[in-house]
């Protein structure tokens, strides 16, 4: 019950990551060749490409999208040591025509002093922060104090994480029980230091972020790391895309008072899949967190669902290509069978975030990455849901 | 159980009104058998026709049965001509004088033409058969052929495709579509589906659409169950049916299943209506209903920035106002305040008059927000010549420290046309605050990031400002030291 279609992406190298912004009409790519592409879709579903341009003098690793309520923005990182915040401005009306846009730099951060490998914003509840990781296991949280100037940040803290940084994610609860959070993934080879993940709490009273845990159990480099979205659970889940796909379960013990040491946690593992029989790169959750897919070195994008009894298993397969792994018919209509409105409607953002490291052709062409995913058509026309016409009910 | 079989009957209705949508819709059946595929589906839903034709038949004395002729007009309305004509025969066994009746009718009913999409007969060639036959029905009516019979002479008149012998027959028919279906296969066989849309709407409002609002509304009075429908067993049925019904009604349908769902229904709902495309402006209005109606009062307040934010990026100010108004966004408010001032000073004139016209209590958001909106109001008052209105406005602004320092020359340099009228407007005291405002500006330190021209003009300003000051006092003085006679 879907079918996969490709992009051609023109890229000249490598693609590194994708990324859908919150509402899934626009996506941004990013690549080896040191441009970023950003992507609209299209009243009739597809998707065009309506900006391109070089951003880095290096690989650029990832690129992400802050909240639209902070306008169009992107932030970029890369091989060359530098993280970029950019910015869409609004263009000429013949640009618009011709569908095009502009971005422009609005700010660069240089404190790294080696390749910056990963930049995510925190939570919007948080204000317009800017979180980045280096291979020299630096963290830098930024801030942006006047919402309103993407130019001025203001490097608020650095946490030396002591191994080489992959990958960060943010706790996105936005809950006064919890404090902020973020998990940094490593993809060290030093075997020193046992775990491989590291989660970090802001303290009020210190007013600084320290180390509440570390997961020793996973010991071998991580590539991708999520925060599942809290849905107001005292307890939190953390997905890590390493030589396969884990899920853990974080439960806050009771802390006395506002102490100035971090929160406990009793940590608990939920899943442990090698299906992919490969290192695992990217894992991401859909909206409501009931559905993760991960994409693997196997050329695969699995999806993995927990029934009531938070039993986890696998339920759809798809190839990078898109085709159905054979044997498996119509794997993802396990998921629209018990579709409730709220698991189909997440279709689109199931998939959302996802790539796997395929060996490209040199063309750099998207058809191998599982982002045609998005275009499962049950999933987007189901989306396509959402352009209904108000009045007549007819679609727009 | 009594709400088991209100379920399982709506139910069994959406389930009717989805094969009608997928008739419609989704098969695409070849000219000349939509009617076909309509037959079909109307032979599907009522199947009550079968089990009393078989308890007519199966009677000691079929012709006698009381349901006798009820069944032989069910079946012809379904356009089952052949066992209608076999009902038939049983009666036309018992009387001999009177069966050339029943034989012309036989004959009736066994030319009746139906189309057969696969075989090589074209549409067109149908459609001649079919008027022959029908015109000949019609003659059969004409010539009263069957005035002796007035269980025939109605199958004759329904076989013709009037109205109101196919109406009279609506205990037998029981639903709209029935009717529908019955009145096109008499008079319009060869129907298309656009035209059937046409003839829908002779009921005034899409039936189909009814029907799912109607079935909604039945839904919701099935306490908190409906949800159920969702693990219905068959997958393309509920593929296909949330695909058709939640389009047409995802905002009352989803939202409310979120809204029964105990334990997670209002957080999926928050975290899933944020992510809604907010395409257009009417449909994020629509979207914030949702939210305000359940008083999702952070989203409400998301929708409004993130609309807000988009206006002002497409230099939509008004649009942006009002938005942030609505987000009860101040520091937002006030930004978009000073782009209008801004454009103020630079065009000379205020865009989205309406807008800033009618702000109403809104206005007291910010600061900023109340000045403009008090300054528009001052130039209103201007433009309809109240002047002593507007002058007292104007003052207010800055003595109330309602205006920023940064606007006070511009405040005072929208005073000197008043000033300078013939009519003496601002009054003695209110002449002395304007001049203590003036000199209180001039008395702040000097702006250093302003060139030797700025400087100038200011300084042209403050003169002819002190000049006209000076006169109105003059004028006031004696205005109000006047005893009028």
């Amino acid at each position: 019950m879907f079918v996969a279609r490709s992009i051609a992406a023109d890229h000249k190298d490598l693609i590194h990551d994708v990324s859908y912004d919150f509402h899934g009409r626009r996506m941004a790519t990013c690549s080896s060749d040191q441009s970023i592409k950003v992507w609209d879709k299209g009243g009739n579903g597809e998707w065009s490409c309506t900006a391109s341009w070089k951003t880095h003098s290096g690989s650029v690793w990832r690129v992400t999208w802050a909240h639209p309520e902070f306008g169009q923005v992107l932030a970029s990182c890369s091989f060359d040591r530098t993280a970029i915040v950019w910015e869409e401005i609004v263009g000429e009306s013949n640009d618009k025509q011709r569908g095009q846009s502009h971005w422009i730099k609005r700010t660069t951060l240089v404190d790294s002093r080696t390749s910056v490998t990963d930049v995510k914003f925190a939570p919007k509840h948080m204000g317009l922060m800017l979180t980045t990781c280096s291979a020299d296991g630096v963290v830098r949280i930024y801030e942006a104090p006047d919402v309103m100037n993407l130019s001025q940040w203001s490097l608020q803290h650095e946490i030396s994480s002591k191994l080489s940084c992959s990958c960060i994610s943010w706790n996105p609860s936005s809950s006064r029980a919890h404090a902020p959070m973020i998990a940094v993934g490593s993809d060290d080879s030093n075997v020193t230091y046992g775990g491989k993940v590291q989660i970090y709490e802001y303290n009020e009273v210190t007013r600084k972020y320290a180390k509440a845990e570390t997961l020793m159990t996973v010991t071998d480099a991580v590539h991708d790391i999520a925060f599942a979205p809290n849905l107001g659970r005292s307890f939190h889940v953390l997905a890590i895309a390493t030589k396969d796909v884990r899920i853990f379960k974080l439960v806050p013990l009771r802390k006395d008072g506002s102490s100035s040491a971090p929160t406990k946690f009793e940590v608990q593992v939920l899943a442990q899949f090698d299906s992919h029989n490969s290192q695992v790169w990217r894992v991401s959750w859909n909206i409501t967190s009931t559905l993760l897919a991960s994409s693997g070195d196997d050329g695969c994008v699995r999806l993995w669902k927990a029934n009531y009894m938070d039993n986890w298993k696998c339920t759809g397969i798809l190839k990078g290509d898109g085709s159905p792994v054979s044997g498996q018919p119509g794997a993802l209509s396990g998921v629209l069978g018990s579709a409730t409105a709220q698991s189909a409607l997440n279709g689109l953002n199931e998939l959302l975030l996802l790539r796997h490291k395929c060996r490209f052709s040199p063309h750099g062409k998207l058809s191998s990455k599982p982002i045609p995913l998005s275009c499962c058509k049950s999933f987007s026309e189901l989306l396509s849901l959402f352009s209904f016409h108000p009045t007549t009910g007819q679609k727009k | 159980t009594t709400e088991k079989n209100k379920y399982v009957s709506i139910l069994l209705a959406i389930e009717l009104i989805w094969n009608l949508c997928e008739v419609l819709f989704i098969d695409a059946a070849p000219a000349g058998s939509l009617l076909l595929h309509l037959l079909d589906w109307v032979r599907l839903h009522k199947s009550d026709v079968d089990a009393r034709a078989r308890e007519v038949l199966q009677s000691d004395s079929p012709a006698h049965h009381q349901s006798y002729w009820d069944v032989v007009i069910s079946l012809v309305l379904q356009g089952r001509v052949d066992e209608a004509r076999q009902v038939l025969s049983k009666q036309a066994s018992l009387r001999a004088e009177s069966s050339s009746v029943f034989k012309r009718m036989d004959v009736l009913l066994h030319t009746m033409p139906i189309f057969n999409p696969t075989g090589t007969q074209t549409l067109t060639e149908f459609d001649v058969k079919w008027r022959h036959w029908h015109e000949e029905c019609d003659r059969c009516l004409q010539d009263n052929t069957f005035a002796s019979n007035r269980h025939l002479e109605t199958i004759c008149k329904i076989l013709v495709g009037d109205e109101d012998t196919i109406l009279e027959q609506k205990e037998l028919l029981s639903t709209w579509y029935h009717f529908l279906v019955t009145r096109l296969l008499f008079t319009h066989p060869t129907i298309k589906p656009p035209d059937l849309h046409y003839y829908a709407q002779v009921h005034t409002t899409s039936p189909i659409l009814l029907s799912l609002r109607y079935c909604y509304t039945e839904l919701k009075l099935v306490k908190n169950k409906y949800y159920l429908l969702f693990y219905f067993n068959s997958d393309k049925f509920i593929y296909l049916f949330i695909y058709f019904f939640l389009r047409v009604f995802f905002h009352l349908l989803a939202v409310d299943y979120f809204d029964h769902c105990p334990e997670f229904g209002r957080v999926y709902l928050e975290l899933q209506i944020e992510r809604v495309p907010l395409d257009t402006e009417r449909k994020a209005i629509k979207v914030l209903r949702i939210c305000e109606d359940r008083q999702m009062s952070e989203q409400v307040r998301s929708i409004c920035k993130i609309m807000a934010k988009r206006a002002l990026r497409n230099n939509r100010l008004g649009s942006a106002l009002s938005w942030s108004i609505r987000a009860k966004d101040a520091a937002f408010a006030t930004l978009i305040s000073e782009r209008f001032l801004q454009d103020y000073c630079n065009k000379g004139s205020f865009t989205d008059l309406d807008l800033l016209d009618n702000l109403g209590p809104a206005m007291l958001l910010s600061d900023r927000l109340t000045f403009l909106g008090k300054y528009r109001e001052f130039h209103r008052l201007y433009g309809e010549n109240r002047f002593s209105e507007a002058a007292k406005l104007l003052l207010s602004l800055m003595t109330a420290k309602i205006a920023p320092r940064s606007l006070w020359m511009t405040l005072l340099t929208d005073a000197l046309p008043l000033l300078e009228q013939k009519e003496v407007i601002f009054s003695v005291d209110q002449t002395y605050e304007l001049m203590s405002c003036l000199e209180e500006l001039n008395s702040g330190t000097k702006d250093s990031s302003q060139t030797d021209q700025d400087e100038d003009i200011e300084s042209t300003k403050t003169e002819l400002l002190r000049l006209a000051l000076a006169r109105n006092l003059a004028m006031a003085i004696v205005k109000e030291g006047t005893i009028e006679t």
